[in-house]
């Protein structure tokens, strides 16, 4: 039986206590993974082994987290700030994000805010919805 | 391996002759299956000289020395897993349980498992035993160094796995199979 919404958010709001050691009550959907539960890193790759095992999926690098691939690309990103061939870009890669924020002020240094627990379980349904 | 180093690599050669850093906490393999597991063993003794500090009148070995311990059984299952060719560096320490102390004399049995392995790095298991009482439970995980996301250089020379490593594996190497060989034993 596929898994609803709640019970994937379930799992994955363990799965960050445990790798980021914050409270069941901090990670809410709107919480963004590096300014509200302090995600360095090393834990953004703690949390795709971590997904892979507790849903049996598999997540291909920079599928879930991309960065590498669109900042080296100067066609995306102009002053610091994601073009609209860039923002287009991310619609196409992240479609679990919400970019209805961010694209007013399209900063690569607010990129990481686009990664809220909510993006994470939305990816994951997409995914078991998938396989 | 030296896990606590990232910091002094801004020059093109490490600040530290790496080769010279007596810094080994595994006596040496005793299991090596290459990609999945690994054991290790290290026998306590009171000639090394800090278990007199800790503590005077009661020498234990410092449970910080078991985690680097257990990060050198599972970084060398996990450089070996891509031939040596990646700077394996610890990258954070996952879950760290003690249930027991060490104490000179005691010879303890260090078994390592790779969880997860991608370009970028590692998870790994562990457990820590001795006389098949469990002393510790140590999950790490490593970054392959030169595949960060920030682009950052280091140096080409691989600082992590110096020569002073390869005496831990030349028994499992002896005893006739190749540590890349997947499914070999070795007691």
């Amino acid at each position: 039986m596929a898994m609803s919404r709640n019970e994937i958010f379930k799992d994955v709001q363990e799965i960050l206590v445990d790798a980021l050691g914050v409270d069941d009550d901090e990670v809410t959907t709107e919480a963004t993974l590096t300014g509200d539960l302090g995600a360095e890193s090393i834990d953004f790759l703690d949390i795709v082994f971590r997904l892979e095992k507790t849903f049996g999926i598999k997540i291909p690098r920079e599928e879930l987290f991309p960065a590498e691939s669109l900042m080296n690309n100067p066609e995306f990103i102009n002053n610091g700030k994601f073009t609209e061939k860039g923002l287009n870009e991310l619609r196409e890669k992240i479609p679990h994000t919400d970019l209805s924020t961010f694209q007013n002020d399209p900063d690569i240094n607010k990129l990481g805010n686009l990664f809220t627990v909510g993006a994470i379980v939305k990816y994951v349904e997409t995914k078991l919805n998938a396989a | 391996m030296s896990l606590a180093v990232s910091g002094r690599i801004a020059k093109s050669k490490p600040a530290v002759n790496f080769n010279e850093m007596r810094w080994i906490w595994i006596d040496k393999f005793v299991e090596f299956h290459s990609g999945k597991s690994a054991v290790a063993v290290k026998n306590v003794t009171l000639a090394e000289e800090h278990l007199h500090d800790h503590f005077p009148g009661f020498p234990v070995m410092p449970e910080t020395l078991m985690i680097e311990a257990m990060a050198q059984t599972s970084g060398i299952l996990v450089g070996e897993a891509k031939k040596f060719k990646e700077k394996v560096i610890l990258a954070k320490i996952k879950k760290a349980v003690f249930f027991d102390y060490i104490k000179p004399g005691d010879t303890i049995k260090l078994e390592a498992q790779i969880e997860s392995i991608t370009p970028e790095g590692a998870s790994t298991t562990g457990k820590i035993t001795c006389a098949d009482k469990i002393i510790a439970e140590i999950d790490l995980m490593f970054s392959h160094i030169d595949q960060n996301l920030a682009g950052k250089k280091f140096p080409d020379e691989n600082f992590v796995f110096t020569d002073t490593f390869e005496s831990l594996l030349r028994d499992v190497l002896l005893s006739g199979a190749s540590p890349s060989e997947p499914g070999s034993e070795q007691n």
